[in-house]
């Protein structure tokens, strides 16, 4: 038996050696770039969602009529030229000549409008151009006029928001679907740069695109989200990979291409290994935010809202979830630094970690002890070490912290009730909070706003007006009053800025800077 | 034996039952709603209550079990909320990694636990029955996730011989899916043999004290038909039983292993269930996973009988 086994084990290894062990796994086909988003994706409606996996997925499978560039210039996308009437009230736009679905067919006016209706009904930058638009017509099957109830000044701002939600361009079948539900994913027919592969998607395992070889790209460079969408691959697959080691050691041995997010715990792992670099695509990166629930104590009194904002201070925070200052921004602009609503308006006091002045604020405010009930998320790296920080912060000032520590689900689902908390932790892609109306937190109308349910009419009428105003200096001035205005009514506060560079292969090149991940002028060499 | 086997089967009904209900109940009273989890991060109240009406979940309690357990008894296991796809197509796609890692661990820890086992019996007190015991104890201990690690970066990585992660079907390439096989079954395999090679040498011991193999070996049979045909046939009812039980271990274990070695099966499913809240998808799979324990135990209650003919059912 014995002589047996010996054998049976030598054959075994020498089987092993020669064979199964010998051959290295072949490496991923120059045309196929395969990537590992920062989650899976398993909802295929960018209208019904708000997740930025399905807005990235958006990006590949449709086309906007306009888009921001990297210098923050709305430009035309799918629109050949546009104009609006003296008055401001009729704006036209045309399409280009040879848009196609992936279906063959032409894209209409008709199209456009029905997209536009859709996205308007979910998204709160949609329904607020909406509230001033009177109708949509169809001129002819390329172009289309938006008749306006009164002038309206961010029209093309709306129209090429560069996040959620996107106002992606849908056949007129497709946006026919109630807002309310989720297209399938037979429906998943653009006019983008890539051709969605239904019958490839495989939920937590892979999702492939392939190369749209019908799609026209703008004759300009490509510039952020605008310009020419040139492809240079003939597949892109994203791979399900939920493990970040897992998905670090494919990069390493050469089985996968990109990182879309690798933690920046690994960063120092991935920058030593000559096979890879890092890119920060995302200029402006991400903001993270300490949200307030105004209809609880003790955050129900604006006064010790605002004698928290005091207390906390922004490094921290980022020492303790990025760490490495090359991947991190203090910054007390609330609209994000290095952007045309960077200012400091009323931001003298606060951010300081001025726990002695946060003191004498809360006794004038009549604070009387109430604990602070904070939520603190445990299973997303970016978050679990904010809850913590917080914490700290704000018993130095003499706050009393119940930090409670909970999943991730656990959390959304606790957050969505009125009572029960105080304040949670979160964070922004720069792209959604480039101004007051876009940026969520600042919505203010009370039971409609997000959790939190801030209610002040004065930061709605400054909302209002600089959805109005169309000059670029009165639109600062309103940033500024908004801001201000925040001093006496804080909605949250915000905690400085981070990126999260791609991780890529050294034989990958092309990567554009762009608020989204973007797969278009990427090579494989 | 075929009343037995009918009898065990209607026994099913109630565990399974038990199980319905106990998972019903345990998924709604964990916190956490899967509407405010669909209905993204600056969703307002309105929308979410909306997906809750649309998920059903505003209905009482005892209705929505009871139009759960309306739909099994139809054989509809119901859809995702999450995927938008039925729960059965989910499980079918995503079985055949899980039941690969599952059957390759199994085949492979049996092949080296039982010999290795009986051989540290056989020379009890030797250095080989000490390394095998002391490698139990490390085997108990390390967490697959270090052992997993530790694997690719030696094999994957430094010698470049395997793939670090990732599936193949049997049925697009047999080799790349044995490649991709190696490091996974490995991994879940060092448990297992432990395990299984710890209880295999404290059966074999217990029976080669025994009166019948100190007449065999009298009567002059050789150390192999006593160890073989006498020694392991009567100490296989224990060591049945603990693979049996191992399966348990196995399938916890595949969890942890799916999810280093990015294979897109049932346990890493399982996870993204119960962390979105799909409340249809847990239920199946743990109903699945139900009916596939009380089949396991049956079919090694039925091997038994081979084993030993003193069992009669």
């Amino acid at each position: 038996m014995f002589q047996f086994a010996r054998k049976a084990a030598a054959l075994l290894a020498a089987a092993s050696v020669g064979g199964l062990l010998g051959a290295a796994p072949a490496p991923a086909s120059a045309q196929t770039l395969k990537v590992v988003m920062h989650s899976d994706l398993k909802i295929v409606d960018p209208i019904w969602t708000a997740a930025y996996i399905v807005r990235n997925h958006g990006y590949l499978v449709w086309d906007t009529l306009f888009a921001m560039d990297e210098k923050f210039e709305v430009k035309p996308q799918m629109v050949d030229k546009y104009d609006v009437s003296s008055d401001k009230l009729t704006w036209t736009f045309t399409l280009r000549d040879g848009l196609e679905w992936h279906d063959g067919t032409s894209v209409t006016s008709d199209d456009c409008i029905a997209s536009i209706k859709r996205w308007a009904a979910k998204d709160s930058m949609g329904q607020k151009m909406m509230g001033s638009v009177e109708a949509l017509e169809n001129v002819d099957a390329k172009t289309f006029k938006m008749k306006m109830k009164e002038p309206y000044g961010l029209v093309l701002q709306s129209l090429g928001k560069p996040s959620v939600n996107v106002p992606f361009i849908m056949p007129a079948k497709v946006a026919a679907t109630a807002p309310d539900t989720q297209i399938k994913a037979e429906d998943v027919i653009g006019s983008g740069p890539f051709i969605f592969k239904r019958d490839e998607w495989k939920p937590g395992e892979k999702v492939v695109y392939v190369k749209n070889p019908k799609y026209k790209p703008r004759s300009e460079p490509a510039s952020g989200l605008a310009g020419g969408k040139v492809v240079k691959v003939d597949r892109v697959e994203w791979i399900a990979m939920p493990d970040v080691q897992t998905s670090m050691n494919a990069l390493l041995a050469g089985e996968i291409d990109m990182i879309e997010s690798p933690g920046h715990d690994l960063l120092p792992v991935l920058a030593k290994d000559k096979n890879v670099k890092l890119f920060t695509a995302n200029p402006l990166g991400s903001q993270y935010i300490f949200r307030y629930n105004v209809l609880s104590k003790p955050f129900d009194n604006p006064k010790i809202r605002y004698a928290a904002a005091v207390a906390l201070t922004q490094e921290p925070f980022l020492q303790a979830v990025v760490g490495d200052t090359q991947w991190y921004k203090p910054c007390k602009a609330m609209f994000i630094c290095g952007t045309p609503n960077e200012t400091l308006a009323g931001m003298d006091e606060v951010l300081n970690g001025d726990s002695a002045k946060a003191a004498r604020l809360l006794k004038e405010a009549g604070y009387d002890g109430t604990p602070i009930v904070l939520l603190q998320s445990t299973d997303l790296q970016v978050l679990t070490n904010l809850a913590p920080v917080a914490k700290a912060q704000l018993e130095r000032a003499g706050f009393k912290v119940d930090m409670q520590s909970m999943d991730w689900q656990t959390h959304v689902a606790r957050r969505s009730k009125k009572d029960g908390w105080s304040a949670f932790l979160t964070a922004w892609g720069a792209a959604d909070i480039l101004d007051p109306l876009m940026h969520g937190s600042f919505n203010s109308s009370c039971d409609k706003a997000m959790a939190g349910w801030p209610c002040d009419a004065e930061i709605e009428r400054l909302r209002d007006a600089y959805a109005k105003e169309s000059d670029a200096a009165k639109q600062k001035a309103i940033v500024e009053a908004v801001q201000r205005r925040w001093t006496q009514y804080p909605t949250h506060v915000h905690l400085g800025q981070w990126y999260a560079p791609l991780a890529l292969r050294k034989n990958v090149t092309g990567s554009l800077a762009a608020p989204v991940t973007i797969f278009w002028n990427i090579e494989k060499k | 034996m075929l009343n037995f086997i009918a009898r065990r089967l209607v026994a099913i009904i109630p565990v399974l039952t038990v199980v319905a209900i106990f998972i019903f109940m345990m998924l709604r009273l964990t916190p956490g709603d899967p509407a405010a989890v669909i209905a993204g991060d600056n969703a307002t109240s309105d929308q979410i209550a909306e997906i809750r009406t649309k998920l059903g979940l505003d209905e009482p309690m005892w209705r929505q079990f009871a139009i759960w357990i309306g739909d099994i008894l139809q054989g509809n296991f119901g859809e995702s909320f999450f995927f938008k796809k039925t729960v059965a197509e989910l499980i079918a796609q995503r079985i055949e990694p899980t039941l690969a890692l599952a059957t390759c661990t199994l085949i492979f820890a049996i092949a080296v636990s039982v010999p290795i086992g009986v051989l540290a019996a056989y020379r009890q007190g030797s250095l080989f029955d000490r390394i095998v015991m002391g490698f139990s104890v490390i085997g108990f201990s390390v967490p697959g996730f270090v052992i997993g690690y530790c694997l690719i970066y030696v094999f994957a990585i430094e010698l470049d011989w395997l793939p670090v992660q990732g599936y193949t079907r049997i049925s697009v390439d047999f080799w790349a899916f044995l490649q991709r096989m190696v490091l996974p079954s490995l991994t879940l395999s060092v448990g297992f043999i432990a395990l299984i090679s710890r209880f295999t040498r404290a059966s074999v011991l217990e029976v080669l004290n025994e009166d019948y193999i100190r007449t065999a070996r009298a009567k002059g049979l050789s150390n192999r038909v006593v160890l073989m045909r006498h020694a392991l046939r009567n100490a296989a009812v224990p060591i049945l039983t603990v693979i049996g039980n191992g399966i348990a271990i196995l399938l916890g274990g595949a969890v942890v292993t799916e999810s280093v070695f990015g294979l897109p099966g049932l346990g890493r499913l399982t996870v993204e269930a119960v962390l979105s809240r799909d409340f249809p998808t847990i239920q199946a799979i743990i109903l699945m996973i139900s009916v596939v324990y009380v089949v396991i135990n049956l079919l090694i209650d039925i091997s038994y009988t081979l084993f030993d003919p003193r069992i009669r059912y």
